[in-house]
């Protein structure tokens, strides 16, 4: 695929306008990214979305790190540049500027009206998230019980997310899923 | 504040803004599936470099902001110590290294994704990660019962966002304007009655 100036503008003010609507965190956006660079671009499939998702949760470090990859499958390391720049500087930017006016009004009826109303909105993102993640795999009865088994373990244990990755790995390598 | 004897009613502090990139950077790597928590051990209890009262003061302002809260609070604490080369420097310690691993496992699987034994491994690995995901949004679920919009108003919100993002595919734009600006007007109602 050829990736066009306007392909690059298009990906980079994407990234820039996901990073100042990311208010529950990167995950919470993943579900508006796959809907623009799969579904309405079709720069990627449903196979390297959830492979960049699975990548970023396998390696150490913020959740945000797989934007970069979702950049990469994309349009390589210039497209991971792209992307994990997009995603930073708006939020940054804005991050060392509301510091100061932010620790003076945190107890105000308009910023704790803010956290409260998001809460909830914020939930249900990262669950449709989730849903994206899982519905490509809505036909396999052992992805199923792979997604149950990691929410029950991960909700009833303090087991660490890299040992039920390590295991999804295997059983996936083995033909299980 | 546990085993600590003499401790110190201010923070010491990190000593030049190198430390405070390797001390992040120790964080990243230790933070699988989020740094967050290491963070709170780590530069609260351990180094303590910050009171709690500062961490959660830190932690709540960066959860209005957009961008991931743990790189907000890198950027402040960076920035509480020096300015905004401390900004920079927390925020370097905390993507570089992760940042090269990642992409390196990218790389690898560019490579081999037509593989069937990684393509399966990769298929496994990613039920497991919305498996992840899904826990993640369940363990937050408890903190809405101090919601000042109530329990109703809040699986309510919480429903209608995942039926048109998850469920309908709506752009996440039009939710979080007219759902999240819908619960933010009523979070504003409710805490002026309740004032």
């Amino acid at each position: 695929m050829t990736f066009s100036g306007a392909d690059w503008w298009a990906l980079l003010a994407h990234f820039l306008a996901m990073s100042m609507l990311a208010i529950g965190g990167a995950v919470a956006v993943a579900p508006e990214i796959h809907r623009y660079v799969v579904e309405q671009r079709g720069w990627i499939d449903d196979t390297q979305f959830s492979a960049a998702i699975a990548l970023a949760q396998a390696s150490p470090g913020p959740n945000l790190l797989f934007v970069p990859v979702i950049g990469y499958a994309v349009a390589g390391f210039g497209g991971a540049a792209v992307a994990l720049l997009g995603m930073l500087i708006p939020s940054t930017t804005l991050a060392l500027a509301a510091t100061r006016w932010g620790s003076t009004r945190r107890d105000s009826r308009g910023v704790r009206a803010f956290v409260a109303g998001m809460a909830p909105i914020t939930i249900g993102l990262v669950l449709s998230t989730g849903l994206v993640l899982a519905q490509p795999m809505a036909h396999m009865p052992g992805a199923w019980l792979l997604i149950g088994t990691t929410v029950a373990l991960s909700l009833a244990t303090r087991i660490s997310p890299v040992w039920l990755i390590v295991a999804g790995a295997a059983a996936g390598a083995l033909g299980w899923v | 504040m546990s085993v600590v004897s003499h401790a110190p009613s201010v923070p010491d502090g990190p000593r030049s803004a190198l430390e405070l990139m390797r001390v992040f950077n120790a964080l990243a790597l230790q933070g699988f599936g989020g740094v967050l928590p290491v963070a709170q051990r780590e530069l609260v209890e351990r180094r303590q470099w910050l009171t709690r009262e500062q961490f959660v003061e830190t932690l709540s302002i960066g959860q209005v902001l957009p961008g991931p809260n743990i790189i907000n609070m890198a950027l402040m604490i960076g920035d509480r110590f020096f300015g905004w080369r401390g900004a920079f420097a927390s925020l370097a310690g905390l993507l570089a290294l992760p940042l090269v691993i990642v992409m390196t496992l990218a790389a690898l699987y560019a490579r081999w994704a037509t593989e069937p034994l990684v393509a399966g491994a990769l298929r496994g690995m990613g039920a497991v990660a919305a498996g992840l995901i899904v826990a993640m949004a369940l363990r937050l679920l408890p903190t809405l019962s101090r919601n000042a919009l109530g329990r109703g108003l809040c699986l309510l919100a919480l429903a209608a966002t995942l039926g048109a993002v998850g469920g309908l595919r709506w752009p996440m734009a039009y939710a979080v304007l007219g759902i999240g600006g819908t619960a933010v007007l009523a979070a504003w109602w409710r805490l002026g009655r309740s004032a």
